[in-house]
């Protein structure tokens, strides 16, 4: 494959970055729903 | 002032909108789709970026290089959409004050900036084999650098003031501004000598590309849509949960201090 360090770098960052924003809006999804479950558990319906 | 858990008044044209601005009705819909969303959208992402790495032909001029594209595009058709999708809820929250649309579009600036980041940066390890630089100020770059611009600058009023309502004011009325960049970015290869080509794919004209290096760009396009609606979703979910939270704890604390 002709031009692989660019390709892989460019395959690499898509991939961080799909990661960093699905395993962001995951954990913080979770957070708030823990928190909000401690505080009110009616609050989540 | 308007808060999520209260629906205001609103002349009748926006009346229909409400119908989702009701946070819990939001939290039940949303989680009920999210991760079928999610699911297919990192299906059909991760088989349009396998197809176009491994089984999509090799350009006759660009050689492998032209398999950059197949995340280059996505991100740059994401980068413009988001602005686009920004751009509205910020429209729905000035005239119709719709309390919802304030939340999404602080949630949608900082996916659509990571969006727009990873296509400046794509293009440039697609530039540096093909054009021998990493950077050249060509009109079509140029207008995406001003439009990660327009996303920062948005990520940072709505942050900018103390009242919270203020601050969705100002990013929206910056977001709004900010829709005279997407035709330029649209248009620039049309109207200034640039090194990017015109588009490959048009609603009104068949693709000048090959079906099957085509075919696992599309995959690749809506693979990544679909995973954006699921990341701004899943967010703009958290922030729901969030402001519900400060509200709760700002009444507990008013009535121990009572």
């Amino acid at each position: 494959m002709t031009h692989l360090p660019y390709i892989a770098a460019s395959y690499g960052l898509a991939l961080g970055v799909i990661l960093w924003l699905g395993i962001g809006a995951w954990s913080r999804t979770r957070a708030a729903r823990a928190r909000l479950a401690a505080i009110d558990p009616r609050g989540l319906r | 002032m308007t808060d999520v858990n209260t629906v205001p008044a609103t002349f009748p044209a926006g009346r229909n909108l409400h119908r989702f601005a009701n946070p819990g009705r939001f939290l039940r819909l949303s989680g009920a789709i999210l991760p079928y969303v999610a699911t297919i959208g990192l299906a059909v992402l991760g088989a349009g970026l396998i197809w176009g790495l491994f089984f999509s032909p090799p350009d006759w001029q660009q050689h492998d290089a032209v398999r950059i594209m197949y995340v280059h595009v996505p991100s740059a058709w994401l980068a413009s959409s988001g602005y686009a999708m920004l751009a509205l809820c910020s429209l729905f929250s000035l005239v119709w004050r719709h309390p919802l649309a304030d939340l999404a579009a602080v949630e949608i600036g900082p996916v659509g900036a990571a969006c727009t980041a990873l296509c400046l940066a794509t293009g440039s390890l697609w530039g540096k084999p093909m054009w021998g630089a990493w950077w050249v100020w060509d009109a079509r770059m140029t207008s995406v650098l001003v439009l990660f611009f327009l996303y920062l600058g948005h990520i940072a009023l709505v942050r900018a003031f103390d009242d919270q309502q203020r601050g969705y004011r100002a990013g929206a009325i910056l977001a709004l501004v900010g829709v005279v960049n997407l035709p330029i970015i649209k248009y620039s290869v049309n109207w200034w000598n640039t090194l990017h080509q015109p588009a490959s794919i048009t609603l009104t004209g068949a693709p000048t590309m090959a079906p099957s290096m085509l075919w696992p760009l599309l995959l690749a396009a809506l693979g990544s849509t679909l995973c954006f609606v699921a990341v701004v979703t899943a967010r703009t979910r958290a922030a729901v949960m969030e402001r519900r939270i400060r509200g709760l704890t700002l009444a507990q604390v008013q009535r121990e201090a009572a």
